[in-house]
């Protein structure tokens, strides 16, 4: 079935069944591998990507949901204040390790800070906790989400 | 950092380091497609082009521009080594780090494979500690020839240059040389054979918090894993094995998965089923439209209890002698005696990047796209699958989306080859979380016993003997010598305390049915726990507090004794915590890394436990990057802890229960403590940092838990029950 979708700004059409998840369609059709495969059951917020800028799970989401909608993903994130902000405190604090579940971090923290430009410990609990990290970078995640929100980046 | 411009092949300076050029921009589609139409992302790397360049040895190649590329004999799994190993050649090269750039290394055991193993392969925490040398003297052998080459120019003394970011200097004649400059006639040199190395007062990189090299296109999406590969008229296959281990495809009903659109086809191995799909939804719903019937053979009733069963019967053997010092009889018929066991669960890898692997096989060769901690053995075991000599298997390194151990293992690209061999187009074969978690290689399940007495406050006598799986045994086995597997008595037979009667044995167990494998922080996972566990214990049989109790027994360690000290110095150790918080210590000597590490939690009366802070005062040698080390620790810490805490795999009619991360649960950061890190400054050649943090975190969390609540657990993960108010273990 022939959807369009406008996609990091640009109106992209292509052939797909109605409920096949948003995720495979960016990775498996359009090619837009930075947006990750984890578990397929939003237990585990690696495929994160925005739609009209809030923090949603993609593995799960029918592309039919998201109709009209803008779909951002980690390709595009830096061209928001928020994500571009959060990209750089995430360099400046060497948060990444083997960076599979950064994409879905950084959407996630984006989406946090777009919403909540100060948010404190219980704010970055409350936004983050969705999203895994095997390698364990969650104490860099917090900090750096502080660092991006303080504007005190290098 | 990497520069982004043109080298000289032409490809992009980025696109060497992910090993692919990106593609999310390049696409613009404004018509309806058909099935997967994104633009070619072929993630292959540029080949390793020595022509025309300063190509020393495997690991040096520099250009006429200057431009220098280092070809990464170990992988890139998020532990920073292709940015430490890079450290490491540039510091004795002097080479320019801007102008950096990096390489998977192709399979070549002759020219990467590890000095330790004589393969090539990443793991045990050793990148640094086997390369340390080796990559020093390539560094420094490429540095002279340099100089011979600007020398000869010159026509002056060798030993009157200098060099410095990627320069040759001759101060008394003020001229100077750039490595590209001096990349052809360097060439031609003949290399020395003694070359001296940097002292370590000298060096400008090593000891520098450096920022990664990988970490730029990580955070925007361009960094290429095995799961990322894109190739024209590529499909996408999706699997289901026998839940049962051992078990194999009985009969398999495909009426109603070949009439699903997207469906290309469905092949049938022994053990398992794939269905190609023009993409992995397509393959979900075909595989879930399949009827199979599974032949569950001979382990179709094994459950965890009659596992665990024969685990207990195997301990109570005795085992092959890994170790003895002094007379154990003898140090065992006096004193105070002390007897426990301690138990560690199976536990699945659950790297981020489900396991998966690309690959095309066409009429005279098989080529491969993944990622993988074993390039050489992942080339022969497909050689053997696809039917191949060797040398027509093209195997593309990727970074790994965490490795773990999971991916020391070929099984996911031997798979992939028997799909791929059904058809001609390349299949990206990608297993669900459900499929990663039950067909995984497990940590395998330890029962350590411990007999100990006691004299004067110290241990006099110590028999430790471990039980469990010899992975070693399957995965090198000319490792396993005398009934010894090195790896699982490994942070046992040098366990860091001074006791004067030491014995130390091993018994071979093997879990019916459950594969077992390595798993970050391998054997002294279970030894550092055990060992640790029972000094606590130990230290209040003695009346004693547990870092003074080991403090006493560290006379021959100073390296033990010292982070041990400032461990509980800058943890607060002694200071009085309210009720049901305590502070609990883990001092362990693993990988050549000594780590002392205390752990502060709270459990609460119905036992749930909270983990407020953990301090770790690490000693590591020289850090060739110390933010790296730190961030190692940390994030090995989180991973114990998530053990501790969650962790264990069980079995029910041959099959695991869990699937995938609401019932294999994870740590997540509304749980995480504060996590405080000291790298101490050292001279000592650089030990292991990667798998570290993870023997630390379980021991350190239960002697807390001890300190809290005088509750002494012995099995992990963590049974809240028994850490309610009213129970006793």
């Amino acid at each position: 079935m022939a959807t369009t979708l406008t996609i990091n700004g640009e109106r992209k059409s292509f052939d797909a069944p109605p409920e096949m998840p948003l995720l495979w369609v960016l990775r498996d059709i359009l090619g837009m591998t930075g947006t990750k495969f984890g578990c397929g059951i939003a237990q585990c917020g690696a495929c994160t990507v925005h739609i009209d800028g809030k923090a949603v799970r993609s593995c799960v989401l029918p592309v039919s949901a998201v109709r009209d909608r803008q779909v951002t993903t980690i390709e595009a994130v830096g061209n928001s204040p928020a994500g571009a902000k959060v990209q750089k405190a995430w360099l400046d604090l060497e948060v990444v390790q083997c960076g599979y579940c950064q994409s879905g971090q950084i959407m996630a923290a984006a989406a946090l800070l777009a919403a909540t430009p100060n948010p404190d410990d219980s704010d970055i609990d409350a936004a983050m906790a969705g999203n895994i990290c095997r390698c364990g970078t969650y104490v860099r995640i917090r900090d750096a989400i502080k660092h991006a929100a303080s504007g005190r980046q290098s | 950092m990497l520069t982004v411009e043109k080298n000289s092949d032409g490809v992009s300076r980025r696109a060497l380091l992910t090993g692919g050029l990106a593609t999310g921009f390049l696409l613009a589609f404004h018509l309806p497609l058909r099935a997967a139409s994104y633009a070619a992302n072929e993630p292959v790397q540029p080949p390793d082009v020595t022509a025309g360049k300063f190509a020393p040895n495997a690991f040096i190649r520099i250009d006429e521009t200057g431009n220098t590329t280092l070809i990464m004999p170990q992988v890139e799994m998020g532990q920073g080594t292709y940015t430490s190993i890079s450290m490491i050649l540039a510091e004795e090269l002097d080479a320019d780090w801007t102008r950096v750039a990096v390489l998977h290394a192709p399979p070549n055991d002759k020219l990467y494979g590890n000095p330790t193993f004589g393969l090539q392969v990443t793991g045990n925490s050793n990148s640094i500690r086997a390369w340390w040398k080796p990559l020093r003297t390539a560094g420094a052998t490429a540095r002279a020839m340099l100089v011979q080459a600007a020398a000869g120019e010159w026509q002056v003394d060798p030993a009157s240059c200098t060099t410095s970011k990627g320069e040759v200097t001759h101060a008394a004649s003020g001229r100077k040389l750039g490595y590209g400059a001096l990349a052809l006639s360097a060439q031609g040199q003949t290399p020395p054979k003694e070359v001296p190395l940097k002292d370590a007062k000298d060096f400008v990189y090593i000891g520098q918090p450096l920022k990664r090299l990988d970490t730029p296109d990580k955070v925007n999406g361009k960094a290429v894993y095995g799961i990322d590969a894109l190739l024209p008229d590529m499909k996408v296959a999706t699997v289901a094995a026998c839940p049962v281990f051992g078990g194999r495809v009985a009969k398999v009903d495909d009426t109603a998965a070949q009439k699903m659109p997207g469906v290309r086809k469905i092949v049938v191995l022994d053990d398992m089923v794939a269905v190609i799909g023009d993409h992995m939804w397509a393959a979900k719903k075909g595989l879930a439209a399949l009827k199979i019937e599974w032949d569950e053979g001979p382990n179709a009733k094994v459950g965890s209890k009659e596992i665990w069963q024969h685990l207990r019967a195997a301990s109570e053997k005795d085992g092959a002698v890994a170790k003895s010092v002094g007379d154990i009889a003898k140090g065992l018929a006096t004193g105070d005696k002390f007897e426990a066991s301690f138990e560690m669960p199976f536990l699945a890898h659950a790297s981020m990047e489900p396991i998966n692997a690309t690959v095309h096989v066409r009429p005279d060769a098989c080529e491969i796209w993944t990622g993988t901690q074993i390039m050489t053995r992942v080339q022969s075991e497909a050689a053997k699958a696809a039917g191949l000599p060797v040398e027509k298997v093209i195997v593309n390194n990727h970074l790994l989306g965490g490795g773990f151990g999971r991916k020391l293992e070929p099984d996911m690209v031997v798979a992939a080859v028997k799909i791929a061999k059904q058809v001609d187009y390349p299949v990206k074969v990608v297993w669900t979380r459900e499929e990663d978690i039950q067909h995984d290689v497990y940590r395998p399940i330890y029962r350590d016993t411990v007999a100990a007495t006691l004299v004067d406050g110290k241990v006099a006598a110590w028999k430790y003997k471990v039980a469990g799986s010899a992975v070693l045994a399957r995965w090198l086995p000319p490792a396993f010598q005398k009934g010894i597997d090195i790896d699982a008595v490994d942070a046992a037979v040098d366990a860091p305390y001074d006791i004067p009667n030491f014995h130390v044995e091993y018994v071979r167990a093997e879990p019916p049915a459950v594969p077992t494998g390595f798993w970050r922080g391998v054997g002294p996972n279970n030894n550092v726990f055990a060992v640790e566990c029972a000094m606590d214990e130990l230290a209040r049989k003695a009346g004693k507090d547990p870092v003074e109790f080991r403090r006493a027994m560290l006379a021959s360690r100073p390296r033990a004794l010292a982070v041990l000290n400032s461990a509980a110095e800058k943890a607060n150790w002694g200071q009085p915590l309210p009720p049901r918080i305590g502070r609990g210590i883990c001092l362990q000597p693993s990988f050549e890394t000594f780590i002392a590490t205390v752990v502060e939690a709270e459990v609460d009366d119905m036992g749930e436990v909270a983990v407020r802070r953990v301090v770790s005062v690490v000693d590591t040698g020289i850090a060739v990057n110390p933010d790296t080390v730190k961030a190692q620790i940390e994030g090995g810490l989180i991973f114990g802890l998530t053990a501790a805490l969650y962790g264990e795999i069980t079995i029910d009619k041959g099959r695991v229960q869990q699937s995938n991360f609401h019932d294999y649960r994870m740590l997540r950061i509304d749980q995480t403590p504060k996590i405080e890190v000291h790298v101490v400054k050292s001279g000592e050649p650089p030990g292991g940092i990667g798998e570290a943090g993870v023997n630390a975190g379980p021991p350190a969390l239960r002697n807390a838990i001890y300190a809290a609540t005088g509750v002494a657990l012995r099995r992990m993960p963590i049974d809240r029950s028994l850490l309610a108010v009213g129970k006793k273990a």
